[in-house]
């Protein structure tokens, strides 16, 4: 999808796009002029707008990303059949062209907003943005962002939201996080799932998988599940309890949280004009 | 992959500075960027001329330094280099390390001209 550069130009970076002035052009006067600031600094900034949105109405809103068919949608419809007595939960779907898992979510009765990302293979802060103004935030307490299948692109772009899952399906390879360490390093949680195959496959090392994440240096748990024979999942439903808790918490506090991979991205924000 | 949008959103940058400086053409671009930011330097090198076509930076040259890795250890609190998917310490072994630097992606500098006639630009 991306041979031919696929994510350019998408709805949500569009406006960025200006025609150029016409000036005309001098032969002196050269000067160099420094100006440290993250070429994706856009995005930042409508992602912190989205991340006050959710905070205003105590939403935590979590980003589920992966390679395509890994079971982010699956894990969805039996999170959704397993929690939505307790939370009201909502879905921001983005896919490159169809409704289908919009679809799914809706069978299982909860809201799903679809994005049709086009060509783009990720989704950004300012597509979440459009999606979430159609919901009605304060009919929520949870909302799942399902990123586009892609083990590249999608760690790069703060949505707004608070934690970055990362799914590692068993049929991948245990050495995925190794090969894709901008994803991975991204994860403030690693799923592995479809763990049911795991008795058919003979090279399949959790623990390998395990051991190339800490490589990465990212202290994020593991949690091994099959969303389909519904295995391991209290473990999930645990951890994310403990989230929704803590997040309350901190919004008591009038405080915060950046998913992992963007803090860094944070610190070149802060709409600082040119350095020196 | 999205190296494409990354230089749109950095010619952007570009003309705003461009337009503070009252310049008339971009000559050099020069980013930094880092193995863990998540963009292939060779992919940004090829977007690059497409993404300015028809902008002030349309004769530019795109610079792109590529920075180290280099972590600090939570264990024994030295420094080293790092690889890309092995952040562990490079003194003690341990895994627990915390990115000094690595993940940039900056517009370093540009090298402008500056108008010198007092037509002034409309965009
Ligand atoms: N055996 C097994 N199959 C699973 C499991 N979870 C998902 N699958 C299957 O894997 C396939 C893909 O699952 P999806 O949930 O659609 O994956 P996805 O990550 O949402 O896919 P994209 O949205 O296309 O990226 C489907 O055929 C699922 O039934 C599981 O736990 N065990
Ligand atoms: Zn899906
Ligand atoms: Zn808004
Ligand atoms: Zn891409
Ligand atoms: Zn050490």
């Amino acid at each position: 999808m991306c041979d031919t550069c696929g994510c350019n130009i998408t709805s949500g970076n569009r406006h960025l796009l200006q025609p150029a002035g016409k000036l005309e052009k001098t032969a002196d006067g050269k000067s160099a002029v420094t100006v440290l600031q993250s070429l994706l600094s856009e995005n930042d900034h409508q992602a912190m707008h989205n991340r006050q949105h959710f905070d205003k109405h105590g939403v935590l809103a979590i980003n589920l990303m992966s390679s395509p068919g890994s079971g982010k949608t699956a894990l969805l419809e039996a999170t959704i059949d397993a929690l939505a007595d307790r939370y009201r939960i909502a879905v921001i779907e983005g896919d490159l062209e169809t409704e289908n898992d919009a679809e799914r979510i809706r069978a299982r009765g909860v809201t799903a907003i679809q994005i049709a990302t086009g060509s783009a293979c990720h989704l950004d802060a300012h597509m979440v943005h459009d999606a979430l103004h159609q919901l009605n935030l304060a009919d929520y307490d949870l909302i799942f962002i399902e990123n586009v299948g892609n083990l590249v692109c999608p760690a790069s772009f703060d949505l707004g939201h608070h934690h970055n899952i990362t799914l590692l399906s068993v049929t991948e390879g245990d050495d995925k996080p190794a090969k894709y360490p901008v994803m991975f390093r991204a994860a403030d949680l690693m799923l592995l799932t479809k763990t049911d195959l795991l008795a058919v496959l003979d090279d399949f090392d959790p623990q390998k998988a395990e051991q190339c994440l800490r490589q990465l240096a990212n202290p994020a748990p593991m949690l091994s599940l099959s969303a389909t024979r519904q295995q391991g999942l209290e473990a999930w439903f645990d951890w994310l309890d403990d989230a929704i808790t803590s997040h309350r918490g901190r919004l008591e506090q009038g405080e915060t949280v950046v998913p992992k991979i963007q803090s860094d991205g944070a610190r070149w924000h802060a709409g600082e004009p040119a350095h020196p | 992959m999205h190296e494409l949008s990354i230089c749109q959103s950095m010619l952007s940058q570009i003309e705003a500075v461009a337009r503070d400086n009252r310049a008339s053409a971009v000559h050099r671009v020069k980013v930094q960027i880092g193995p863990l930011s998540g963009v292939e330097p060779q992919l940004l090198q090829q977007a690059f001329p497409i993404a300015v076509a028809g902008s002030i930076a349309r004769d530019a040259i795109l610079d792109i330094e590529l920075l180290p890795i280099r972590i600090e250890c939570q264990q024994c609190g030295g420094e080293s280099e790092a690889t890309a998917n092995k952040l562990i310490c490079g003194h003690c072994g341990h895994w627990q390390t915390r990115l000094l630097s690595g993940d940039e992606m900056l517009l370093a500098s540009l090298e402008l001209d500056r108008a010198t006639n007092k037509k002034t630009a409309t965009c």
